[in-house]
Protein backbone atom coordinates (compact mmCIF):
# COMPACT_ATOMS: atom_id res chain seq x y z
CA UNK A 1 0.00 0.00 0.00
CA UNK A 2 1.19 3.49 -0.79
CA UNK A 3 2.74 5.29 2.12
CA UNK A 4 1.53 8.69 3.15
CA UNK A 5 3.37 11.75 4.38
CA UNK A 6 1.94 13.07 7.65
CA UNK A 7 2.70 16.23 9.57
CA UNK A 8 1.41 17.17 12.99
CA UNK A 9 2.39 19.21 16.00
CA UNK A 10 3.43 17.11 18.99
CA UNK A 11 4.06 18.92 22.29
CA UNK A 12 4.47 22.15 20.37
CA UNK A 13 7.01 20.87 17.84
CA UNK A 14 6.27 20.25 14.16
CA UNK A 15 6.92 16.61 13.29
CA UNK A 16 6.52 14.60 10.13
CA UNK A 17 6.84 11.05 8.96
CA UNK A 18 6.08 8.58 6.20
CA UNK A 19 3.54 6.00 7.31
CA UNK A 20 1.31 3.29 5.94
CA UNK A 21 -2.37 4.23 6.35
CA UNK A 22 -2.75 1.34 8.80
CA UNK A 23 -0.10 2.73 11.17
CA UNK A 24 -1.76 3.49 14.48
CA UNK A 25 -1.11 6.85 16.07
CA UNK A 26 0.41 5.20 19.14
CA UNK A 27 2.95 3.36 16.97
CA UNK A 28 3.80 6.55 15.11
CA UNK A 29 4.42 8.33 18.42
CA UNK A 30 6.40 5.51 20.02
CA UNK A 31 8.32 4.17 17.01
CA UNK A 32 8.68 7.00 14.49
CA UNK A 33 8.99 9.79 17.04
CA UNK A 34 10.73 7.60 19.64
CA UNK A 35 8.56 9.07 22.38
CA UNK A 36 7.82 6.06 24.53
CA UNK A 37 6.06 7.79 27.42
CA UNK A 38 2.72 6.90 25.80
CA UNK A 39 2.13 3.27 26.73
CA UNK A 40 0.35 0.42 25.00
CA UNK A 41 -1.61 -1.52 27.59
CA UNK A 42 -4.52 -3.58 26.30
CA UNK A 43 -4.35 -2.57 22.61
CA UNK A 44 -8.16 -2.97 22.57
CA UNK A 45 -9.47 0.53 23.46
CA UNK A 46 -10.20 -0.40 27.06
CA UNK A 47 -7.35 0.58 29.34
CA UNK A 48 -6.49 4.17 28.40
CA UNK A 49 -2.70 3.79 28.89
CA UNK A 50 -2.22 5.11 25.34
CA UNK A 51 -4.32 8.25 25.93
CA UNK A 52 -3.02 11.38 24.24
CA UNK A 53 -4.59 14.81 23.81
CA UNK A 54 -5.58 15.35 20.16
CA UNK A 55 -7.01 18.74 19.20
CA UNK A 56 -8.34 19.21 22.72
CA UNK A 57 -9.82 15.73 23.07
CA UNK A 58 -8.53 12.81 25.12
CA UNK A 59 -8.23 9.90 22.70
CA UNK A 60 -6.91 6.36 22.88
CA UNK A 61 -4.09 6.49 20.37
CA UNK A 62 -4.25 2.73 19.77
CA UNK A 63 -7.62 3.32 18.07
CA UNK A 64 -6.74 6.23 15.78
CA UNK A 65 -4.68 5.98 12.60
CA UNK A 66 -1.71 8.31 12.29
CA UNK A 67 -3.12 9.57 8.96
CA UNK A 68 -6.21 10.77 10.82
CA UNK A 69 -4.02 13.07 12.90
CA UNK A 70 -2.72 14.94 9.83
CA UNK A 71 -2.42 18.61 10.84
CA UNK A 72 -3.46 17.88 14.43
CA UNK A 73 -2.10 19.30 17.67
CA UNK A 74 -1.13 16.50 20.00
CA UNK A 75 0.09 16.48 23.55
CA UNK A 76 1.66 13.44 25.20
CA UNK A 77 3.05 12.92 28.69
CA UNK A 78 6.38 14.27 27.40
CA UNK A 79 4.67 17.64 26.98
CA UNK A 80 3.16 17.82 30.45
CA UNK A 81 5.98 19.38 32.48
CA UNK A 82 6.15 23.15 32.94
CA UNK A 83 8.22 25.11 30.41
CA UNK A 84 11.09 25.42 32.92
CA UNK A 85 11.21 21.65 33.38
CA UNK A 86 9.56 21.59 36.80
CA UNK A 87 6.65 19.24 37.41
CA UNK A 88 3.19 20.43 36.43
CA UNK A 89 0.50 20.56 39.10
CA UNK A 90 -0.80 17.17 38.01
CA UNK A 91 2.62 15.54 37.98
CA UNK A 92 3.34 17.01 41.39
CA UNK A 93 -0.03 15.74 42.63
CA UNK A 94 0.73 12.19 41.50
CA UNK A 95 4.10 12.40 43.26
CA UNK A 96 2.87 13.94 46.48
CA UNK A 97 -0.28 11.84 46.83
CA UNK A 98 1.44 8.59 45.78
CA UNK A 99 -0.88 8.35 42.75
CA UNK A 100 1.15 5.58 41.16
CA UNK A 101 2.69 2.28 42.08
CA UNK A 102 3.97 0.46 39.00
CA UNK A 103 3.43 3.61 36.92
CA UNK A 104 2.25 1.91 33.74
CA UNK A 105 -1.11 3.70 33.61
CA UNK A 106 0.30 7.02 34.82
CA UNK A 107 1.02 8.75 31.47
CA UNK A 108 -2.53 8.07 30.28
CA UNK A 109 -3.96 9.07 33.66
CA UNK A 110 -2.12 12.39 33.67
CA UNK A 111 -2.89 13.27 30.05
CA UNK A 112 -6.56 12.43 30.58
CA UNK A 113 -6.71 14.33 33.88
CA UNK A 114 -5.19 17.35 32.14
CA UNK A 115 -8.13 17.53 29.73
CA UNK A 116 -10.60 16.83 32.55
CA UNK A 117 -9.29 19.82 34.53
CA UNK A 118 -9.32 22.00 31.41
CA UNK A 119 -13.02 21.23 30.98
CA UNK A 120 -13.93 21.21 34.66
CA UNK A 121 -11.34 23.05 36.79
CA UNK A 122 -13.03 22.21 40.07
CA UNK A 123 -14.41 18.67 39.83
CA UNK A 124 -16.08 16.77 42.64
CA UNK A 125 -14.69 13.39 43.61
CA UNK A 126 -17.51 11.74 41.67
CA UNK A 127 -16.77 13.85 38.58
CA UNK A 128 -13.10 12.87 38.79
CA UNK A 129 -13.96 9.18 39.03
CA UNK A 130 -16.37 9.46 36.09
CA UNK A 131 -13.86 11.57 34.15
CA UNK A 132 -11.10 8.96 34.41
CA UNK A 133 -13.40 6.00 33.85
CA UNK A 134 -11.67 5.27 30.55
CA UNK A 135 -8.34 4.69 32.30
CA UNK A 136 -7.62 1.48 34.17
CA UNK A 137 -5.18 1.16 37.06
CA UNK A 138 -4.47 -2.28 38.47
CA UNK A 139 -2.35 -1.15 41.45
CA UNK A 140 -3.73 1.77 43.36
CA UNK A 141 -7.44 1.10 43.65
CA UNK A 142 -7.74 4.69 42.35
CA UNK A 143 -7.88 6.27 45.82
CA UNK A 144 -4.57 8.07 45.50
CA UNK A 145 -5.11 8.88 41.84
CA UNK A 146 -8.29 10.73 42.79
CA UNK A 147 -6.37 12.54 45.55
CA UNK A 148 -3.60 13.43 43.09
CA UNK A 149 -6.12 15.06 40.75
CA UNK A 150 -7.77 16.87 43.68
CA UNK A 151 -4.32 18.10 44.73
CA UNK A 152 -3.65 19.40 41.22
CA UNK A 153 -7.06 21.09 40.96
CA UNK A 154 -6.46 22.83 44.30
CA UNK A 155 -3.01 23.98 43.23
CA UNK A 156 -4.24 25.26 39.86
CA UNK A 157 -7.10 27.10 41.60
CA UNK A 158 -4.68 28.58 44.14
CA UNK A 159 -6.32 27.03 47.19
CA UNK A 160 -4.81 24.81 49.85
CA UNK A 161 -5.39 21.09 49.29
CA UNK A 162 -7.36 19.54 52.11
CA UNK A 163 -7.18 15.76 52.09
CA UNK A 164 -10.60 14.30 52.86
CA UNK A 165 -10.82 12.39 56.14
CA UNK A 166 -10.85 8.64 55.60
CA UNK B 1 -2.23 -5.88 16.79
CA UNK B 2 -1.91 -4.26 13.37
CA UNK B 3 -4.83 -3.95 10.94
CA UNK B 4 -4.52 -5.32 7.42
CA UNK B 5 -3.41 -2.91 4.70
CA UNK B 6 -5.90 -0.51 3.13
CA UNK B 7 -5.99 2.66 1.07
CA UNK B 8 -7.06 5.81 2.90
CA UNK B 9 -9.40 8.40 1.43
CA UNK B 10 -10.56 11.64 3.01
CA UNK B 11 -13.32 13.18 0.88
CA UNK B 12 -14.52 16.73 1.61
CA UNK B 13 -18.16 16.28 0.57
CA UNK B 14 -20.96 13.76 1.01
CA UNK B 15 -21.20 13.38 -2.78
CA UNK B 16 -17.50 12.47 -3.01
CA UNK B 17 -17.82 10.00 -0.13
CA UNK B 18 -20.81 8.29 -1.74
CA UNK B 19 -18.99 8.16 -5.06
CA UNK B 20 -15.97 6.48 -3.45
CA UNK B 21 -18.16 4.07 -1.49
CA UNK B 22 -20.14 3.04 -4.54
CA UNK B 23 -17.22 2.71 -6.98
CA UNK B 24 -14.45 1.14 -4.88
CA UNK B 25 -14.46 -2.55 -3.95
CA UNK B 26 -14.47 -3.49 -0.28
CA UNK B 27 -14.77 0.13 0.83
CA UNK B 28 -16.06 1.11 4.27
CA UNK B 29 -16.80 4.49 5.77
CA UNK B 30 -14.70 5.44 8.81
CA UNK B 31 -16.67 7.46 11.36
CA UNK B 32 -15.39 7.44 14.97
CA UNK B 33 -13.70 4.13 14.23
CA UNK B 34 -14.10 2.80 17.75
CA UNK B 35 -16.01 -0.26 16.58
CA UNK B 36 -14.34 -0.64 13.19
CA UNK B 37 -10.66 -0.16 14.10
CA UNK B 38 -10.71 -2.78 16.90
CA UNK B 39 -12.35 -5.21 14.43
CA UNK B 40 -9.66 -4.40 11.86
CA UNK B 41 -6.93 -5.00 14.45
CA UNK B 42 -8.40 -8.45 15.06
CA UNK B 43 -8.55 -8.92 11.25
CA UNK B 44 -12.25 -9.61 11.58
CA UNK B 45 -12.75 -6.69 9.23
CA UNK B 46 -10.37 -6.22 6.28
CA UNK B 47 -11.61 -3.38 4.09
CA UNK B 48 -9.44 -2.47 1.11
CA UNK B 49 -10.45 1.17 1.24
CA UNK B 50 -11.34 3.35 4.22
CA UNK B 51 -13.37 6.46 3.48
CA UNK B 52 -12.69 8.79 6.41
CA UNK B 53 -15.71 11.04 6.95
CA UNK B 54 -13.97 13.49 9.30
CA UNK B 55 -13.29 15.96 6.49
CA UNK B 56 -17.00 16.48 5.72
CA UNK B 57 -18.34 19.43 7.71
CA UNK B 58 -21.88 18.87 6.41
CA UNK B 59 -22.09 15.67 8.48
CA UNK B 60 -21.52 17.41 11.81
CA UNK B 61 -23.77 19.21 14.23
CA UNK B 62 -27.24 19.46 15.72
CA UNK B 63 -29.91 21.76 14.25
CA UNK B 64 -33.62 22.39 14.59
CA UNK B 65 -36.00 21.86 11.71
CA UNK B 66 -39.54 22.69 12.86
CA UNK B 67 -40.54 20.08 15.43
CA UNK B 68 -37.53 17.89 14.71
CA UNK B 69 -33.90 17.84 15.70
CA UNK B 70 -31.58 16.95 12.84
CA UNK B 71 -28.30 15.39 13.96
CA UNK B 72 -25.44 14.95 11.51
CA UNK B 73 -24.05 11.42 11.40
CA UNK B 74 -20.54 12.52 12.44
CA UNK B 75 -21.77 14.26 15.59
CA UNK B 76 -19.92 12.61 18.49
CA UNK B 77 -21.37 11.47 21.81
CA UNK B 78 -19.27 14.25 23.34
CA UNK B 79 -20.94 16.80 21.01
CA UNK B 80 -24.37 15.43 22.01
CA UNK B 81 -23.50 15.97 25.67
CA UNK B 82 -22.43 19.56 24.90
CA UNK B 83 -25.71 20.40 23.13
CA UNK B 84 -28.08 22.51 25.26
CA UNK B 85 -30.89 21.87 22.79
CA UNK B 86 -30.59 18.11 23.34
CA UNK B 87 -30.30 18.44 27.12
CA UNK B 88 -33.45 20.60 27.15
CA UNK B 89 -35.72 19.06 24.56
CA UNK B 90 -34.52 15.43 24.44
CA UNK B 91 -32.91 14.70 27.79
CA UNK B 92 -33.06 10.92 27.25
CA UNK B 93 -30.41 11.37 24.55
CA UNK B 94 -28.18 13.22 27.01
CA UNK B 95 -28.73 10.61 29.71
CA UNK B 96 -27.93 7.76 27.33
CA UNK B 97 -24.83 9.41 25.86
CA UNK B 98 -23.36 9.47 29.36
CA UNK B 99 -23.84 5.70 29.59
CA UNK B 100 -21.93 4.95 26.38
CA UNK B 101 -18.36 3.70 26.80
CA UNK B 102 -15.96 6.15 28.49
CA UNK B 103 -14.84 9.77 28.00
CA UNK B 104 -12.13 9.00 25.45
CA UNK B 105 -14.47 6.90 23.34
CA UNK B 106 -17.21 9.56 23.53
CA UNK B 107 -14.88 12.17 22.00
CA UNK B 108 -14.54 9.93 18.94
CA UNK B 109 -17.67 7.77 18.80
CA UNK B 110 -20.39 9.18 16.53
CA UNK B 111 -24.16 8.84 16.61
CA UNK B 112 -24.12 7.83 12.93
CA UNK B 113 -21.66 5.03 13.53
CA UNK B 114 -23.52 3.91 16.61
CA UNK B 115 -26.84 3.55 14.77
CA UNK B 116 -25.52 2.37 11.38
CA UNK B 117 -23.23 -0.42 12.56
CA UNK B 118 -26.14 -2.67 13.51
CA UNK B 119 -24.42 -3.89 16.67
CA UNK B 120 -27.17 -5.14 19.01
CA UNK B 121 -25.07 -3.96 21.97
CA UNK B 122 -25.11 -0.32 20.87
CA UNK B 123 -27.44 1.93 22.87
CA UNK B 124 -28.55 4.46 20.26
CA UNK B 125 -30.65 2.16 18.03
CA UNK B 126 -33.17 1.53 20.83
CA UNK B 127 -33.15 5.25 21.62
CA UNK B 128 -33.92 6.09 18.00
CA UNK B 129 -36.79 3.58 18.01
CA UNK B 130 -38.30 4.94 21.20
CA UNK B 131 -38.03 8.51 19.88
CA UNK B 132 -39.50 7.60 16.47
CA UNK B 133 -36.38 8.77 14.59
CA UNK B 134 -35.60 8.21 10.94
CA UNK B 135 -32.32 7.98 9.06
CA UNK B 136 -31.39 9.72 5.82
CA UNK B 137 -29.49 7.35 3.54
CA UNK B 138 -27.65 8.69 0.53
CA UNK B 139 -26.44 6.53 -2.33
CA UNK B 140 -25.42 7.06 -5.92
CA UNK B 141 -29.08 6.77 -6.93
CA UNK B 142 -30.35 9.45 -4.55
CA UNK B 143 -31.53 9.72 -0.97
CA UNK B 144 -34.19 7.95 1.05
CA UNK B 145 -35.52 8.24 4.57
CA UNK B 146 -35.87 5.02 6.61
CA UNK B 147 -37.54 4.79 10.02
CA UNK B 148 -35.25 3.46 12.76
CA UNK B 149 -37.91 0.84 13.51
CA UNK B 150 -37.58 -0.50 9.91
CA UNK B 151 -33.78 -0.22 9.67
CA UNK B 152 -32.49 -3.20 11.64
CA UNK B 153 -32.68 -6.68 10.09
CA UNK B 154 -30.30 -8.73 12.24
CA UNK B 155 -27.01 -8.43 14.08
CA UNK B 156 -24.87 -6.18 11.84
CA UNK B 157 -27.49 -6.39 9.06
CA UNK B 158 -29.38 -3.20 8.26
CA UNK B 159 -31.34 -1.58 5.46
CA UNK B 160 -28.16 0.17 4.26
CA UNK B 161 -27.37 -0.93 0.70
CA UNK B 162 -23.77 -1.24 -0.49
CA UNK B 163 -22.53 2.22 -1.44
CA UNK B 164 -25.07 4.01 0.75
CA UNK B 165 -24.10 6.36 3.56
CA UNK B 166 -26.21 7.28 6.58
CA UNK B 167 -25.87 11.08 6.57
CA UNK B 168 -28.24 12.39 9.21
CA UNK B 169 -30.86 11.46 11.77
CA UNK B 170 -34.19 13.24 12.16
CA UNK B 171 -35.77 12.98 15.60
CA UNK B 172 -39.21 14.38 16.44
CA UNK B 173 -38.97 16.43 19.64
CA UNK B 174 -41.04 14.69 22.34
CA UNK B 175 -43.90 16.71 23.89
CA UNK B 176 -43.08 19.19 26.66
CA UNK B 177 -43.41 17.58 30.07
CA UNK B 178 -42.82 14.04 28.81
CA UNK B 179 -41.20 11.50 31.11
CA UNK B 180 -38.14 9.60 29.97
CA UNK B 181 -35.62 7.07 31.20
CA UNK B 182 -32.91 4.80 29.88
CA UNK B 183 -32.16 2.04 32.37
CA UNK B 184 -29.01 0.13 31.48
CA UNK B 185 -27.65 -2.75 33.51
CA UNK B 186 -23.94 -3.25 32.87
CA UNK B 187 -21.14 -5.09 34.59
CA UNK B 188 -18.86 -2.08 34.74
CA UNK B 189 -18.62 1.44 33.37
CA UNK B 190 -18.04 1.40 29.63
CA UNK B 191 -19.59 -2.01 29.11
CA UNK B 192 -22.33 -2.91 26.68
CA UNK B 193 -25.71 -3.52 28.27
CA UNK B 194 -26.48 -6.82 29.94
CA UNK B 195 -30.01 -5.55 29.38
CA UNK B 196 -31.41 -2.06 28.87
CA UNK B 197 -34.79 -0.43 28.36
CA UNK B 198 -35.76 3.02 27.09
CA UNK B 199 -39.10 4.65 27.92
CA UNK B 200 -40.76 7.85 26.70
CA UNK B 201 -44.23 8.54 28.12
CA UNK B 202 -46.72 11.27 28.88
CA UNK B 203 -49.01 11.30 31.93
CA UNK B 204 -52.48 12.81 32.30
CA UNK B 205 -54.20 13.00 35.71
CA UNK B 206 -51.86 10.37 37.15
CA UNK B 207 -52.44 7.89 34.32
CA UNK B 208 -50.18 6.99 31.41
CA UNK B 209 -51.51 8.75 28.30
CA UNK B 210 -48.90 7.70 25.72
CA UNK B 211 -45.93 5.37 26.03
CA UNK B 212 -43.17 3.90 23.91
CA UNK B 213 -40.69 1.29 25.15
CA UNK B 214 -37.60 -0.11 23.44
CA UNK B 215 -34.94 -2.63 24.40
CA UNK B 216 -31.15 -2.90 23.93
CA UNK B 217 -29.06 -6.08 23.62
CA UNK B 218 -31.95 -8.41 24.29
CA UNK B 219 -32.22 -9.74 20.75
CA UNK B 220 -30.30 -9.64 17.46
CA UNK B 221 -31.44 -6.05 17.07
CA UNK B 222 -32.87 -3.34 19.28
CA UNK B 223 -36.60 -3.90 19.70
CA UNK B 224 -39.65 -1.71 19.98
CA UNK B 225 -41.80 -3.31 22.70
CA UNK B 226 -45.26 -2.27 21.51
CA UNK B 227 -47.35 -4.68 23.58
CA UNK B 228 -45.38 -3.77 26.70
CA UNK B 229 -46.20 -0.11 26.06
CA UNK B 230 -49.89 -0.84 25.45
CA UNK B 231 -50.04 -2.69 28.77
CA UNK B 232 -49.47 0.50 30.77
CA UNK B 233 -51.68 2.94 28.83
CA UNK B 234 -54.46 4.23 31.09
CA UNK B 235 -52.89 2.78 34.24
CA UNK B 236 -51.28 4.56 37.16
CA UNK B 237 -48.28 2.21 36.84
CA UNK B 238 -49.30 0.09 39.81
CA UNK B 239 -47.41 -3.15 40.46
CA UNK B 240 -49.76 -5.23 38.34
CA UNK B 241 -49.38 -2.92 35.33
CA UNK B 242 -45.59 -2.86 35.66
CA UNK B 243 -45.43 -6.65 35.85
CA UNK B 244 -47.76 -7.05 32.90
CA UNK B 245 -45.62 -4.69 30.84
CA UNK B 246 -42.39 -6.46 31.80
CA UNK B 247 -43.92 -9.85 30.93
CA UNK B 248 -45.05 -8.53 27.53
CA UNK B 249 -41.55 -7.20 26.86
CA UNK B 250 -40.00 -10.50 27.91
CA UNK B 251 -42.00 -12.42 25.31
CA UNK B 252 -40.15 -10.63 22.48
CA UNK B 253 -36.67 -10.90 24.04
CA UNK B 254 -34.27 -13.55 22.76
CA UNK B 255 -30.91 -12.57 24.25
CA UNK B 256 -27.72 -14.46 23.52
CA UNK B 257 -25.79 -16.04 26.35
CA UNK B 258 -22.36 -14.50 26.81
CA UNK B 259 -20.06 -13.17 29.52
CA UNK B 260 -22.91 -10.95 30.64
CA UNK B 261 -24.96 -13.97 31.65
CA UNK B 262 -27.12 -16.78 30.27
CA UNK B 263 -30.26 -15.91 28.26
CA UNK B 264 -32.62 -16.63 31.18
CA UNK B 265 -30.81 -14.15 33.41
CA UNK B 266 -30.70 -11.44 30.77
CA UNK B 267 -34.39 -11.89 30.03
CA UNK B 268 -35.13 -11.68 33.76
CA UNK B 269 -33.16 -8.47 34.28
CA UNK B 270 -34.56 -7.14 30.99
CA UNK B 271 -38.00 -7.20 32.60
CA UNK B 272 -36.64 -5.38 35.62
CA UNK B 273 -35.09 -2.70 33.40
CA UNK B 274 -38.50 -2.15 31.77
CA UNK B 275 -40.18 -1.71 35.18
CA UNK B 276 -37.48 0.63 36.47
CA UNK B 277 -37.52 2.72 33.31
CA UNK B 278 -41.31 3.05 33.46
CA UNK B 279 -41.24 4.09 37.12
CA UNK B 280 -38.40 6.54 36.60
CA UNK B 281 -40.00 8.05 33.47
CA UNK B 282 -43.34 8.53 35.24
CA UNK B 283 -41.63 10.29 38.16
CA UNK B 284 -40.04 12.74 35.71
CA UNK B 285 -43.23 13.44 33.72
CA UNK B 286 -44.95 16.74 34.38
Amino acid sequence: MAKTHVTMKVNGAEVEGIVEPRTLLVHFIRENLQMTGTHIGCDTTHCGACTVDLNGMSVKSCTVFAVQAEGAEIMTIEGMANADGTLSALQEGFRMMHGLQCGFCTPGMIVRSHRLLQENPNPTEEEIRFGISGNLCRCTGYQNIVKAIQYAAAKINGVEFQEAAE
Amino acid sequence: MIPGPFSYHRPASIADAVKLLSTLDEARPLAGGHSLIPMMKLRLSTPEHLIDLHGIDALKGVRRDGDKLIIGAMTTQHDLLESDDIARSMPILHETSLLIADPQVRYMGTIGGNVANGDPGNDMPALMMVLGASYRLQGSGGTRQVAASDFYQGAYFTALEPGELLTEIAIPVPPTGHGYAYQKLKRKIGDYATAAAAVILTMKSGKVATCRISLTNLSETALLAEDAAKAVIGTGLDDAALKKSAAAAQTIMSPAGDGRGPPEYRQHVGGIMVMRALTSAAARAK
